[in-house]
């Protein structure tokens, strides 16, 4: 019998690379393109006192919430539990967890010391071996950092349990809607990945558009509506830093043109962008520390919505220089490129397929880009690798628009609109499964994930 | 193995921003009540070319004249900046009526239907607006009169999601930001 671990693994793989790799594990069953995900029991963490154990319960449901909504895990409800109030001291009777069929037990328990700071240890177990797979105790000083923890023991159990990196343990920007459509209103807002703590960082008297977090994820960069100081009926289009700490908004690269379309290098050192001059977009990279801006795109067409690869040498982006909009390579130092699909030249094209593509995002992987694509009335969110093969749509709708990319690469979030309808945010996992709606207070647009906030 | 890990709670403090009243270009605010002043400056017989002569009509010069008589906005093809000829005709009563008010600025927007993406959508405006301003520019108005934003698709006229709406949608739209008179 296999491990746990191998066993998600397997199901990763399944997924993505072999779908015969998966059979010989009785719980992941890959029939006709359904799977199982992994059965697992997450009791409520003991506590010390009845205060740590409600705060225990509380940072076991965010666990379970984390591993669920990843779609890769399946939570075993706690009326079925044979075995109670488990002892982290105490190995479990894993008979017990073996007859309700969970593949993985986590054990944990919270402890609030008399100065208010709050530890919380726990135990991973493979039931089906008996095994401990992985132990630790994480301590903060305030119990207020409870949902924090608690995203950060889900990463620790994902990576335990998964070839991929956690992701739980990040945050959302995205624009929060509201309003007519002739006159919507668009704030700056941002949550925990999973929903909780939404706030609104801008107040509405400037029109707020996609947002996008620095490396650091402290700042975040975004095009905003401002109106003239001298004629409010006159707004300029630019692109501003915002400080999430303070509050700060800071135009960049107002060289009094449309600046439009930004993202971060991944060293966060520098930002590539939009700028239309006589109405024409090209591409420009700035160089925030020197504020000195580098042309890489010269060409009369629309090039815009520039995507960083991972290791920031390369720039992905959306240009109609072919007739319709497509996707495109282009080195970051601007040198030439041999390209598989043509000749040599500045920038290569990746995508051919009929219709629009746009809004390219580099996966943190690198192997993959995700875009926007536009065919026969309807919009679709797909990926393609960067040699542009291996082209997949991994959902459709009137409008789904701006994938953003989880920290390891594993799931998108993007914003979607029913005909007639209001924008919300949905993820999906990369195998194009677990589609379901990301919950906002209100409409919303424009995600961006962070990185992991270690 | 026990490593601990602390770390302080997030906090954000917004700082309020920085103001500006986010007023709408959209519909423009109705001009302040129009009366006849005493005729304005260097205003030469303000007859707006093909205006037709209405009695009761709107007050020469005045943002409803424009609206009216002249034609805010023209509109252009899925995907597209060209003028075709309709385009042409409204943008060059827009430039006689700009060299009869010589006092007055505009700003043309680009705009764009719900089928594009937010960022391709800025671009195109910005070539629809640009595309207004060049023909207004060849009929002799100055740069120096006409700024341009593009709204991309987030500024609709129609907010339906039908294609009557989004042809409506796709638009150079004028608007008269200042040295208005009338």
């Amino acid at each position: 019998m296999k491990s746990a671990v191998s066993a998600i693994a397997a199901l990763l793989c399944s997924l993505l690379c072999l779908p015969a790799y998966a059979q010989d594990r009785n719980v992941v069953n890959i029939t006709k393109g359904t799977f199982e995900a992994m059965p697992m029991a997450i009791p409520d963490f003991s506590g010390d006192t009845p205060e740590a154990a409600t705060v225990g319960a509380d940072i076991a449901q965010v666990i379970r919430n984390d591993l669920a909504g990843s779609g890769l895990f399946r939570m075993i409800s706690p009326d079925a539990f044979v075995e109670k109030n488990l002892d982290i001291a105490v190995l479990p009777t894993f008979g017990d967890w073996k007859v309700i069929n969970a593949d993985s037990l986590l054990v944990g328990k919270t402890i609030i010391t008399p100065t208010g700071a709050m530890a919380t240890q726990f135990r991973l177990f493979d039931v089906f071996t008996g095994k401990q797979l992985y132990s630790q105790e994480y301590t903060v000083s305030s119990r207020d950092s409870w949902r924090r923890m608690a995203h950060i023991i889900a990463d620790d159990i994902y990576e335990q349990l998964t070839p991929d990196s956690g992701y739980f343990d990040s945050r959302i920007v995205y624009i929060e809607e509201s309003g007519p459509k002739t006159k919507r209103i668009r704030r700056l807002a941002i949550m925990d990945q999973d929903g909780a703590n939404p706030e609104n960082l801008t107040d509405g008297r400037i029109e707020v558009q996609t947002p996008r977090f620095d490396p650091s994820s402290q700042t975040i960069i975004y095009t905003a509506l401002v109106p003239d100081a001298r004629n409010p009926l006159l707004e300029r289009r630019r692109v501003y830093l915002f400080d999430i700490e303070t509050g700060r908004q800071e135009v960049i690269g107002d060289y009094g043109l449309t600046s439009f379309a930004a993202r971060f290098a991944p060293d966060g050192q520098s930002v590539a962008m939009s700028l239309a001059e006589d109405g024409n977009s090209d591409i420009y990279v700035l160089d925030l520390a020197r504020r000195q801006r580098t042309r890489l795109t010269n060409d009369p067409a629309i090039d815009t919505s520039p995507s960083y690869s991972p290791d920031g040498s390369e720039i992905v982006f959306t240009s109609d220089r072919g007739g319709s909009p497509q996707l495109y390579i282009m080195n970051t130092d601007g040198s030439d490129r041999n390209c598989e699909n043509g000749p040599p030249g500045k920038a290569c094209r990746v995508t051919f397929g009929q219709g629009s593509y746009s809004t390219p995002v580099w996966s943190p992987r690198g192997d993959l880009i995700a875009f926007t694509k536009q065919s026969k009335g309807r919009f679709e969110i797909g990926v393609v690798k960067t040699d542009g093969t291996g082209e997949r749509s991994l959902t459709s709708d009137y409008l789904v628009e701006g994938p953003t990319w989880s920290p390891n690469g594993r799931v998108i979030i993007f914003f979607k609109e029913s005909r007639g309808g209001r924008p919300s945010l949905w993820s999906i996992d990369l195998s194009g499964r677990n589609l379901k709606r990301v919950p906002t207070p209100g409409d919303a647009s424009d995600p961006a994930w962070s990185p992991v906030l270690r | 193995m026990n490593y601990k890990v602390s770390f302080a709670a997030l906090t954000f403090s917004v700082a309020a921003l920085a103001s500006g009243c986010a007023s709408t270009v959209e519909e423009p605010a109705p001009v302040p009540t129009p009366t006849p002043v005493a005729t304005p400056a260097p205003v030469p017989t303000p007859t707006p070319a093909p205006a037709p002569v209405v009695p009761q009509g709107p007050i020469p010069g005045s943002l409803e004249d424009f609206n009216v008589n002249v034609g805010s906005k023209v509109y252009y093809d899925v995907d597209e900046y060209r003028l075709d000829d309709s385009d042409r005709q409204v943008l060059a009563r827009q430039a006689a009526w700009l060299n009869a008010y010589p006092s007055v600025s505009i700003l043309i927007a680009g705009n764009c239907d719900e089928r594009g993406t937010r960022e391709y959508n800025i671009a195109l405006g910005e070539r629809r607006a640009a595309a207004a301003k060049d023909y207004l520019m060849g009929l002799g108005i100055s740069a120096s009169r006409i700024e341009t934003v593009s709204y991309g698709k987030e500024r609709p006229t129609d907010p339906r999601s039908i294609p009557e709406a989004w042809s409506v949608n796709r638009n150079a739209f004028t608007q008269l930001i200042s040295g208005v008179t009338g």
